[in-house]
């Protein structure tokens, strides 16, 4: 991960910037004045810093919570990949019309045994972001994560997969090649996919987009990230009719992992270092990986039918109403 | 078939051919923002004047004498979005609401459907005690109860599907459709649980199930429980088909967002009825994303049967003939 002075800090975390900045004072008196000792008051910084990253974490708004999940310096798909597998190869292509760069995926040696990991990737500068689509797949992007999960069922593999995306991109060519279709066709045969799937929210679960890698017998939402229907903002846009309350939008989805937790939609929260995964990229992806074998174990004991059907009870328990009773007149 | 199926609480509509209510016919900006409709701010404002005014014409209508039809209440006038042809109400009623120049399919809701669908126009309404309400607390400018309970107040529907079954040709089907006069056709939680509960119906009746989707998508106001729904409703169509039942998807204007993300293009059969809007992402959206025009004919039901993404496109006049053909072959 990167180290300061390479680090971006968010708006929230200046406090912390300061800190690093008030270091590298002291370390530059300690070059000029050798007969002054410095690494008492580096030290005690230090130890500010990880200090204020705790206390960062326990007060964010949930609007801090999405800019937290898209933080520059935040590891993406391919990072996770990288800390917690060995022998990953990747492979690309739909078999149809290109490789989406927006979604990667392959098998990998997780502790042992082979795994099909899939998710979509972000690009870490200008130039990769583009060619990442800032991490938005085209219909070729879903029909290879399906290719991809199918291969995994032929040879009997577990799925992984990992949720990042600010949406499915929604272009003129995505339509003509049937956005909507790939990402339902994605839905419908991951209900029916005979191996285990672990999904995980790694960072933004946009709606639709990501829902088309994120069905599966394990949902575990990393802690600060969002899963909701639609962005804050575009929310804002269309409900208030202005793109200043994403704030309150924020608020009102709901979107954090504390409350898809309480609400039953997500199974659990995997925790994060102090002030958020991009503070210790290793530990991170060590922490998943737990979470990730212990799914994989917990679900690997039934059969592919159980494993269905309890997908569709899980997802067909999902909602809210009231019956009320039947009073109405005849129309 | 009531008494066979002995469920009690269903409701038996016999409505009578010219009851029609206008206000079910809305118009159409040809640069409509999709999205907007999901705001729920899209009741049309004469619904309010009708709403009432619904059951007392219908009652009128059963008694009335033909000196009473005749007369011409203002407003019953209808110009086509498309072409501009001006024609009564009655005349575009008869027409199943396509304009008689052109071939515009003007929107309407499930009561209008059901009524050209189903044989005598009976049918039965299934699950319509279900209702929305609001869990999570949630308010933009309105919360989001008040906006349930002014739709309530406004318009006679319950939320923005209904599900019935009844015989098309003879042939026994359940039909689940879309309002969007209700948060733009909006997918939430209750039309989650009414797909899910068509779904059982139709695996326990042995019949074919059909969705007519006019949705602008999602409905924001349930945040992630409404895009549950798609997970939800993709595994019902996995016992669906399970069961070996056909389910046939009929997108109409406009069909965006989620439903195109789910069950709408899931269908063993995707039709369309002809010009219709269906898309996953807004034209909108697209347009500020690519900044550039979009295409004429873009993301219409021609341009998806082009692409490969529906089985054929069916006039309005010739969908229940059409499906009770398909019904038939389905089951020889
Ligand atoms: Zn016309």
């Amino acid at each position: 991960m990167p180290q300061y002075p390479n680090r971006q800090f968010l708006d929230f975390e200046q406090p912390i910037k300061e800190l690093y900045e008030h270091i590298e004072e002291n370390k530059k008196l300690a070059e000029k004045n050798a007969k002054v000792d410095y690494r008492g008051i580096i030290q005690q910084l230090e130890d500010s810093i990880v200090d204020k990253r705790k206390e960062i974490t326990q007060h964010l708004t949930p609007w801090q919570r999405v800019q937290l999940s898209r933080h520059p310096d935040r590891p993406y798909t391919l990072k996770y990949i990288e800390n917690m597998t060995t022998n990953f190869v990747e492979l690309h292509g739909d078999r149809n019309v290109k490789d989406d760069k927006a979604m990667v995926g392959g098998f990998a040696d997780l502790d042992g045994q082979t795994v099909m990991f899939i998710g979509q990737q972000k690009g870490i500068n200008t130039k990769a972001r583009q060619l990442r689509n800032f991490g938005m797949a085209n219909p070729e992007g879903y029909r290879k994560a399906l290719r991809l999960m199918r291969l995994a069922e032929k040879f009997n593999k577990p799925v992984v997969t990992l949720i990042d995306t600010p949406g499915a991109f929604p272009g003129l060519e995505a339509e003509e090649r049937g956005q909507g279709e790939a990402i339902a066709r994605n839905i419908y045969e991951m209900i029916r996919l005979k191996v285990p799937i672990i999904v995980v929210i790694i960072g933004e679960g946009a709606s639709g987009g990501a829902l088309g890698i994120g069905v599966g017998d394990k949902v575990l939402m990393m802690e600060n990230t969002w899963y909701t229907v639609i962005s804050p903002e575009s929310c804002s846009s269309i409900l208030w009719r202005s793109w200043d309350k994403k704030e309150v939008a924020a608020e009102q989805l709901r979107l954090t992992s504390l409350d898809m937790k309480s609400f039953g939609l997500v199974d659990e929260i995997v925790p994060e270092p102090l002030g958020g995964a991009h503070w210790d990229y290793v530990e991170s992806a060590n922490i998943l990986k737990s979470y990730i074998l212990k799914s994989i174990e917990e679900f690997k004991q039934y059969t592919p039918e159980q494993r269905m059907n309890m997908r569709i009870e899980k997802f067909g328990k999902m909602g809210f109403w009231d019956e009320v009773e039947e009073t109405e007149e005849m129309q | 078939m009531t008494a066979e199926h002995g469920l009690k609480k269903l409701l038996i509509h016999q409505t009578p051919y010219f009851c029609y209510p206008q206000f079910r016919i809305m118009s159409i900006k040809k640069e409509e923002d999709i999205d907007n409709s999901l705001s729920g701010e899209n009741i049309p404002e004469h619904a309010t004047e009708h709403k009432g005014k619904w059951y007392k014409r219908l009652r009128k209508g059963i008694t009335t004498s033909t000196a009473d039809k005749k007369e011409t209440p203002e407003g019953l006038w209808n110009k086509c979005p498309e072409c501009n042809y001006i024609c009564t109400t009655a005349e575009l009623k008869e027409h199943l609401y396509v304009c008689p120049k052109c071939n515009y399919h003007h929107r309407i809701g499930s009561e209008d459907y059901y009524d050209i669908l189903f044989d005598n126009q009976e049918y039965i309404v299934l699950f319509d005690n279900i209702r929305s309400k609001d869990f999570l607390g949630f308010t933009d400018l309105k919360p989001y109860q008040k906006r349930l309970d002014e739709i309530h107040a406004k318009t006679d529907l319950k939320d923005s599907m209904r599900v019935a079954v009844g015989k098309l040709n003879g042939q026994e089907m359940v039909i689940a459709c879309m309002d969007f006069e209700f948060i733009g056709g909006s997918l939430g939680s209750v039309m989650g649980e009414k797909f899910s509960r068509a779904v059982d119906y139709c695996i326990e009746y042995h019949l074919p199930y059909m969705v007519i989707s006019k949705s602008g998508g999602a409905r924001m106001m349930e945040s992630a429980f409404s895009l549950m729904q798609l997970a939800k409703t993709s595994g019902k169509l996995a016992q669906l088909s399970d069961a070996q039942l056909p389910f046939i998807s009929l997108l109409t204007d406009p069909t965006f967002g989620g439903i195109s993300a789910s069950f709408g293009m899931l269908g063993d059969l995707n039709i369309a009825e002809p010009g219709a809007l269906i898309g996953f992402a807004g034209p909108r959206v697209i347009k500020e994303t690519i900044k550039k025009d979009l295409p004429p004919g873009f993301q219409r039901s021609e341009f998806l049967l082009d692409h490969g993404f529906l089985d054929f496109i069916v006039d309005r006049s010739k969908l229940k003939d059409r499906l009770a053909q398909l019904i038939v072959l389905f089951r020889n």
